[in-house]
């Protein structure tokens, strides 16, 4: 059991205890650095290859039919005939466009998204990097992609690409406030960034999911951090059925492909930094620590193709208005409760919170009912 | 890691020399939307500098609010600049010579006050993390704090009348 749990832990010291016998010691610690470097340079891209053809296949199942079945056995090679054909693509870059912007956005665009997976917690003892500062510096991170997509935009010189773009900012300004409010009952009760500590914290069963406060932050975070990953039904930014492919409509061949690439990576990198936060990451029984965390990771991803399979596009009103008038106040709200929850004694605590949280959640949907017409009476002439 | 010193010293040097780099093309280059760009380079150069000096803290939050909002924000306000990107629109206008005088004073007061500074090194390396931080801005700069947070909703208040639509 150990064994299987630390396996990747104990293969870097295989290789380090191998490469110091005759290397000396500041070659070790490069080395030590490129292990975790390339594991996570090859970890990033393979998940996201196989994730394209796991939402082909989920989205092909709710909407009956197969999915990817011809390239291998279940279409196992398809991610790869893609990128064949991806690589292979003829690089078209419009006349009229900026080209210095329209080259640097997508190439610059994967390096956040990648980097964010040094602080995931894969396992127990499998961070890349423990940063005081982990769940900061994944908030940080994931908000510089904005600037990318809309120079990306803006480089294309096409207005369903510009459209795009600016739907897209003005989405991520809006849901990256709740975002960072949704995080901060994690950090009020651990009382630390490190993603690290937030795992620790979390051990034994106490979940933070399993708090009044922790099931409406983690809603919370969950839904804006779907919204950041311009996933459905947030997905303005790249509306098919209005704006052709929004901010990404210029590109082609594999310039689109690491477009690709970084939605997805960042949609894996959320929902293991969701996992982190509240579903106590890699913690759970029986089973290794690195497969607790791809379950839960795994079984977030696939609610999201639920969501994208299952919800119409919101209309952009619907999603200011939920971001702004909505998360916003509920976050807030929710780290009132938390400071509540850590405040009072064992049982009261639960009570008094999840009192604050639920009054508070019927509060805002009676606040936010949608203003209906008065039905109309109609008298007519003959009467 | 004593083997490391040098090549630390030779990548922190390389780094500064790529902020001063990516601001001085930030100054120079004709397209305000490719100066923009490398802005947000230099931004984030200075917020790896902060990494490189062990304020994990302050590096983040620069990441967060300069790169991810304010330079958003700039964005969108070159966005809405008509003649962004005409190479006939001069660089400079006829203030040129007022302009270097003044900058050129403020210039040489900043150098002297800085030969002034005494650089005072700590033998310990002073860790500022978000808790001392917090206490900090709650306690000792509580006034402050409270000031800075009441003109920021002044702002927001002041946004909304000017946006809202008349009725």
């Amino acid at each position: 059991m150990q064994q299987i749990d630390q396996i990747f832990v104990n293969a870097k010291h295989a290789i380090l205890d191998l490469a110091s016998g005759f290397l000396p010691e500041w070659v070790v610690i490069v080395i030590s650095i490129l292990v975790s470097v390339t594991a996570i340079a090859i970890f990033g891209p393979v998940t996201m290859m196989y994730l394209t053809l796991l939402e082909r296949k989920a989205i092909g199942r709710i909407q009956n039919r197969y999915g990817p079945n011809r390239v291998g056995k279940w279409g196992l090679l398809q991610p790869i005939a893609d990128g064949i054909k991806m690589l292979t693509k003829e690089d078209i870059v419009p006349q009229s466009a900026d080209k210095f912007a329209h080259f640097l956005a997508p190439v610059v665009i994967v390096i956040p998204a990648l980097l964010i997976f040094a602080v995931i917690p894969f396992g127990r003892g499998m961070t890349a990097v423990d940063l005081s500062i982990g769940l900061l510096f994944f908030l940080a991170l994931s908000s510089t992609t904005t600037i990318w997509i809309f120079v990306a935009a803006w480089g294309s010189r096409n207005k369903f690409s510009l459209l795009g773009g600016m739907r897209s900012v003005a989405q991520m300004i809006s849901y990256e406030i709740p975002m960072v409010l949704s995080v901060v009952p994690v950090l009020l009760v651990v009382g630390s960034f490190s993603t690290v500590s937030i795992v620790d914290a979390q051990a034994g069963g106490n979940w933070f999911i399993f708090t009044p406060w922790g099931i409406v932050g983690f809603l919370l975070f969950f839904l804006t951090g779907v919204a950041e990953v311009n996933r459905t039904p947030f997905d303005l930014p790249e509306g098919e059925s209005e704006i052709v492919a929004g901010f990404h409509t210029e590109y082609s061949g594999m310039k689109f492909a690491l477009f690709y690439m970084a939605e997805f990576m960042s949609a894996f990198t959320i929902s293991a930094i969701v996992a982190t936060a509240y579903l106590g990451g890699w913690q759970g029984p029986w089973l290794p620590s690195w497969l607790w965390l791809m379950i839960k990771a795994y079984f977030l991803i696939l609610v999201m193709m639920w969501f994208r399979g299952t919800f119409p596009r919101f209309r952009v009103d619907q999603l200011m208005g939920f971001a702004w008038k909505f998360l916003l106040p509920l976050a807030l709200l929710n780290i009132f409760a938390a400071g509540v929850w850590i405040e009072l004694d064992a049982p009261i605590n639960y009570l008094v919170a999840g009192a604050i949280v639920a009054v508070s959640i019927v509060i805002l949907y009676w606040a936010n009912k949608p203003d209906m017409p008065k039905k109309r009476t109609y008298r007519y002439a003959y009467e | 890691m004593d083997a490391f010193a040098p090549l630390a010293t030779f990548a922190l040097y390389g780094l500064m020399l790529g902020i001063l780099a990516t601001a001085v093309v930030t100054v120079t280059v004709r397209n305000l939307f490719h100066a923009a760009i490398f802005l947000a380079f230099t931004l984030l150069g200075v917020a790896i500098l902060y990494f490189f000096l062990h304020a994990d803290f302050i590096a983040a939050i620069q990441i967060l609010l300069y790169v991810g909002a304010i330079m958003t924000l700039v964005i969108f306000a070159i966005m809405l600049t008509s003649r962004m990107s005409d190479p006939s629109v001069p660089q400079s206008n006829r203030q040129r010579i007022p302009a270097l005088v003044v900058t050129g004073i403020v210039g040489v007061f900043l150098i002297l006050a800085i030969l002034k500074t005494p650089w005072i090194v700590s033998g310990t390396l002073q860790t500022t993390n978000a808790v001392a931080l917090g206490k900090a801005l709650m306690g000792q700069f509580v006034l402050p704090f409270e000031v800075i947070s009441l003109v920021l909703l002044v702002a927001l208040i002041g946004a909304i009348v000017t946006a809202r639509s008349d009725q």
